[in-house]
């Protein structure tokens, strides 16, 4: 009985990571992932965030699950949401200045993310805490690595650096476009093309997003 | 490419004429081209062009291959299009960057539209488009022409290592002792410089070091072979040139002094091997003659105003991107009008149908077919 109860558990913190991660399955949260992955730092710091109004947002939602009444659950979770979101946009400007205004308006742009609206209308608000928070962790996680894979890529490229330590000595031809919005596009375009030839050569349908079309 | 037997409708035409054999002859004509632009620039313009082609050539394999999509080197498009890019490239263009620009050229260009035919944008202009947003100072990186020792030297930056940036060739060229050469292409130096080059000068390509890419008046000799072997139609470059031509010769009525005249603007840039090689390619270009027409003023009229107006002096390039993108829709509103219908009834407002069926394409053909089979065993199912 423990045995199968971990097994769920895990499938559950799995879930976002692989098999419904949110950057290359779901293709959610594709504003972030485009505008602030110009370098492995602004994509991990965008990563954490996300992270954190998610698995706080989520415990919330889950808690407050059998309080909130049905016609008003939509604006109690963007108010919670919204919250999380206020803590982290402070909590950025007061660790390190630079990196709040590399992130900009994205950081406050968390709060109509649709992955958080997303999960917390689709998962926490039917499931218990402790579930709730171990699937919204892997959702965050699942994000931040996606947000990596987008961020590692364009700064080897664009400044063949990675977390700003240079890779290939001075003399580095950088790729200008990979910094510029374009390179975002053709990055991401890339390895969904990967994780699609993936998915075909193991026989998996294409998939098909859940959740909403917003952000 | 098809099965040996094939069963058609009636008129039974017998036409040697394939994919393979016009884009064989495409390759031939642009041999001539190929062989004065290494005249010109040596052996750094011999190898960029090999490099070029064969990064081509290895994608196009390696996606048909991968992606089950028809075609195969075989029919010489990927070649067409490694030899094009090769050709708007500066000759001393880093071979690493020449080989990323062969592969997104296929790659993003072609493969991922579903390979040959299907493809929206002219694949070498794609490549060309990612390497100048990617490394913008390499490609308007120019060398002049007719060097002294340009058979038995590379021009330094073509040997850069991968993903390094390449030698200076600044100070390369000042051993040289060359005269009156200020590193620019003409284009550039009109633009940044406001001196106006010799119109008859750019013809031919042959006077003095300029920094120019084969000779307008070749590739209007070789676009003319295949213009009368009809591999090409020779209204796509006459509208494309009588727009642009026209166009200047407008601003430069009006304008007067401050714009150069409508010769330099013909034969300067890559217009002219736009015109003939580029805007002509066969899947992404009208195929009704009106539609041919509108294009390629469209893209003349472009071109000139990227020139005057933009922040680059060539616009060739995104005028035929632009003017691709445009097809399907130049193509719906020039329908000609059906045989019987009467010059009065507009094809577009017709009850019978609103596309000729020659133009329907295999994809909608296919979806119907496959309809078709899914109604039949819909009702086996339980």
């Amino acid at each position: 009985m423990k045995d199968l109860s971990q097994a769920k558990n895990f499938d559950e913190f799995m879930e976002g990571i692989w098999r419904q991660n949110p950057v290359f399955v779901m293709v959610l949260g594709m504003c972030p992932a485009l505008a602030v992955t110009v370098s492995a730092v602004n994509a991990l710091a965008m990563g954490f965030a996300t992270t954190f109004v998610l698995v706080c947002s989520c415990l919330l939602v889950s808690l407050m699950r059998k309080l909130v009444p049905k016609e008003v659950r939509i604006a109690t979770y963007i108010v919670i949401i919204a919250t999380f979101v206020t803590v982290v946009d402070y909590v950025i400007q007061a660790v390190s200045l630079e990196l709040y205004e590399a992130l900009g308006a994205f950081i406050q742009l968390i709060v109509v993310n649709c992955i958080i609206l997303g999960r917390a209308e689709a998962h926490a608000s039917k499931h218990p805490p402790a579930t709730a928070m171990l699937n919204a962790l892997g959702m965050g996680i699942g994000f931040t690595i996606g947000l990596f894979a987008l961020g590692g890529v364009r700064e080897i490229l664009g400044a063949g650096k990675l977390f700003g330590v240079s890779l290939f000595g001075a003399n580095f031809q950088p790729w200008v476009v990979m910094v510029l919005p374009p390179g975002g596009f053709f990055v991401l375009g890339a390895w969904l093309l990967l994780f699609a030839a993936i998915r075909r050569k193991k026989g998996i349908p294409p998939a098909e997003s859940k959740g909403c079309h917003v952000a | 490419m098809s099965s040996s037997v094939e069963i058609r409708s009636a008129p039974h035409i017998k036409s040697p004429r394939s994919v393979e054999m016009i884009m064989r002859n495409v390759v031939f004509s642009l041999l001539p081209v190929c062989a004065f632009f290494v005249y010109q620039y040596g052996i750094s313009a011999a190898a960029s062009i090999l490099v070029v082609t064969a990064a081509c050539l290895l994608t196009e394999r390696l996606f048909v291959r991968l992606g089950r999509q028809s075609g195969d080197l075989s029919d010489y498009s990927a070649t067409i299009t490694g030899v094009l890019l090769g050709l708007t490239l500066p000759p001393g263009f880093p071979l690493w960057m020449g080989f990323v620009a062969g592969f997104t050229a296929i790659a993003l260009g072609k493969a991922l539209f579903g390979g040959i035919g299907f493809n929206v944008f002219n694949p070498a202009l794609v490549g060309r488009a990612f390497v100048q947003a990617a490394f913008p100072a390499a490609i308007a990186t120019y060398t002049p022409s007719f060097l002294p020792g340009r058979f038995t030297e590379f021009i330094p930056s073509s040997l850069a290592w991968p993903l390094m940036a390449p030698a200076d060739t600044a100070a390369w060229l000042k051993g040289m002792q060359i005269d009156a050469w200020t590193g620019a292409t003409p284009l550039a130096k009109w633009k940044f410089e406001g001196t106006l080059t010799d119109a008859g000068d750019l013809l031919t390509s042959l006077a003095g070091h300029m920094a120019v890419g084969p000779s307008p008046a070749l590739i209007l000799l070789c676009g003319a072979y295949l213009a009368l072997r009809r591999f090409m139609d020779w209204r796509i470059p006459a509208a494309i040139l009588g727009s642009a031509g026209l166009t200047a010769w407008l601003i430069y009525a009006i304008g007067g002094t401050k714009y150069p005249d409508p010769f330099f603007m013909l034969f300067s840039g890559g217009l002219i091997l736009g015109a003939v090689y580029m805007a002509t390619d066969m899947a992404t270009s009208p195929v009704t003659p009106r539609g041919m027409w509108l294009y390629g003023s469209l893209i003349g009229v472009l071109t000139v105003m990227i020139r005057y107006y933009g922040g680059l002096p060539e616009g060739v390039m995104y005028a035929i991107l632009l003017a691709n993108a445009a097809t399907p829709l130049i193509e719906q509103i020039t329908q000609p009008t059906p045989f019987g219908k009467g010059a009065s009834i507009r094809a577009g407002r017709s009850a019978t149908y609103t596309l000729h069926p020659d133009y329907i394409s295999r994809e909608e053909a296919a979806a119907k077919m496959s309809k078709k089979r899914f109604f039949k065993n819909k009702p086996k199912k339980p």
